[in-house]
């Protein structure tokens, strides 16, 4: 089905449609959040509340603001970011491994029975440092464009072309 | 984009950063527009797509899709209410119970009333376009009415001058009425048997000498779609011997487009 209808029946608080939302998008929401919790079971809750949500805020969405991707991915970063924040959360995790989403990868044995998991493997393993740092604050932490060029002292341009050689280079490993 | 080639504009790395998330609301309306404009594009964007969410995926430490059932079981229940156990330490606990219950009651009291003053709110919204557009009414039957009784006027003046402007050529069922009123310099224009211009013309009023025949333009109407009485009063100090109505793109000519002449009359010449 095309996207754009799923998501427009989605809108029209239709399950189905949703499930397939859920089934293309959950698990990539998933990693996304766990990258910025880094706890299985909070991160497991964060995502099931942000398709909660996501069904609550249908309304809100539309194709001219971005893509479906992009607005289910920004609730989930907030939602995650939020959790980070919280009193609770700050007591019990008070040092948040630094390592990158590179690390998690390398070490998930989840992964070693999915056909695209060879070659993320592969291609994280070959990722320069310079690609791992764009690619985390960009996609999985939401940084703008400004504010990774400040942490990372990098023109903003740079940001901008680094980030397109990097999403080709993985483009390249996946083939797509 | 307007001078970069589709090619350019992919190189530029904008189509990573709208799918990122980072482009402003104005910059992902414009890649928007452009990706239903340039399908190459959208493939672009559904290729940068599907490998960020294969490589955000692959950092998900469980396999999301069996956790449907309980998000489904959320959406299609909520409005199942909790059982609190009462019957677990009754004693101790019956104090926090009863002000959580207390809390939720307080709660679900200030959301209903949150939630009538809204409606109230939008009630008074909706009165107060009501009333608007009763007074636009009023408004306009107000000046309808005063037009109406100028025209009785104007016919029961025994100086004015009544001339009938009969249909031509081009639209032999169209036919007007002019009063002319020599002591004001002015005419009231009876336009009601004319058809609606087309879109980009509008009639143009000619006052006519016959001898030689010199047209003087008496001014176009451009209202007349909107004006529902279809009467209109047009200054003319001419010593007019005949009027006429021609159809002229829309700004009126300098003279008159004869093959476009709709109606004319002219003046009964005096007893």
């Amino acid at each position: 089905m095309q996207l754009e209808l799923l998501v427009s029946k989605f809108q029209e608080k239709d399950e189905k449609a949703f499930e397939t939302l859920y089934n293309m998008y959950s698990e990539s929401m998933h990693g996304v959040i766990f990258n910025i919790v880094r706890d299985p079971d909070i991160a497991q809750e964060i995502m099931q509340d942000v398709f909660i949500k996501a069904w609550h805020k249908a309304d809100s969405y539309s194709a001219k603001k971005g893509r479906f991707f992009t607005w289910i991915l920004n609730i989930a970063r907030n939602a995650a970011i939020d959790k980070t924040r919280s009193k609770n959360f700050k007591n019990t995790k008070q040092n948040l491994n630094s390592d990158f989403f590179v690390d998690i990868i390398e070490s998930n044995e989840s992964l070693d029975d999915q056909t695209d998991a060879i070659g993320i493997k592969k291609f994280v393993s070959k990722l320069a440092d310079k690609c791992k740092q764009v690619i985390e604050l960009l996609y999985f932490k939401g940084y703008t464009q400004k504010e990774a060029s400040e942490t990372l002292e990098m023109p903003i341009g740079t940001i901008k072309t680094r980030n397109r050689k990097c999403i080709s280079e993985l483009r390249n490993m996946l083939d797509v | 984009m307007f001078n970069m080639n589709t090619k350019e504009y992919i190189e530029s790395g904008i189509l990573e950063l709208y799918v990122a998330g980072t482009l402003s609301e104005k910059e992902s309306q414009e890649v928007y527009a452009l990706t239903l404009k340039h399908p190459e594009l959208l493939d672009e964007v559904l290729k940068i797509e599907a490998a960020i969410i294969k490589l955000t995926a692959a950092v998900s430490p469980r396999d999301s899709k069996l956790f449907y059932t309980s998000i489904k079981d959320k959406i299609t229940n909520n409005n199942d209410t909790k059982v609190i156990p009462l019957d677990n330490k009754p004693n101790k606990q019956w104090f926090t119970y009863v002000s959580w219950a207390a809390s939720i009651v307080f709660a679900a009291g200030m959301l209903w009333f949150a939630n009538q003053n809204n409606q109230l709110k939008e009630q008074i919204r909706i009165a107060d376009v009501d009333k608007e557009l009763l007074e636009v009414q009023i408004e306009k039957g107000n000046t309808s009415l005063t037009e109406a009784k100028k025209l009785i006027s104007v016919l029961r003046d025994k100086d004015i001058i009544p001339v009938p402007l009969a249909g031509q050529a081009v639209y032999p069922e169209a036919y007007a009425k002019v009063y002319w009123d020599k002591k004001s310099n002015s005419i009231v224009l009876d336009a009601q048997g004319l058809p609606e211009p087309p879109k980009g013309k509008v009639y143009q009023v000619w006052s006519l000498k016959l001898n030689p025949l010199t047209p003087t333009s008496l001014g176009v109407i451009a209202d007349f779609n909107s004006d529902e009485n279809k009467l209109f009063t047009i200054e003319n100090a001419n010593a007019s011997e005949a009027f006429g109505i021609t159809l002229e793109p829309e700004g009126g000519s300098e003279s008159p487009t004869l093959e476009q002449l709709y109606t004319l009359g002219a003046v009964a010449s005096a007893p």
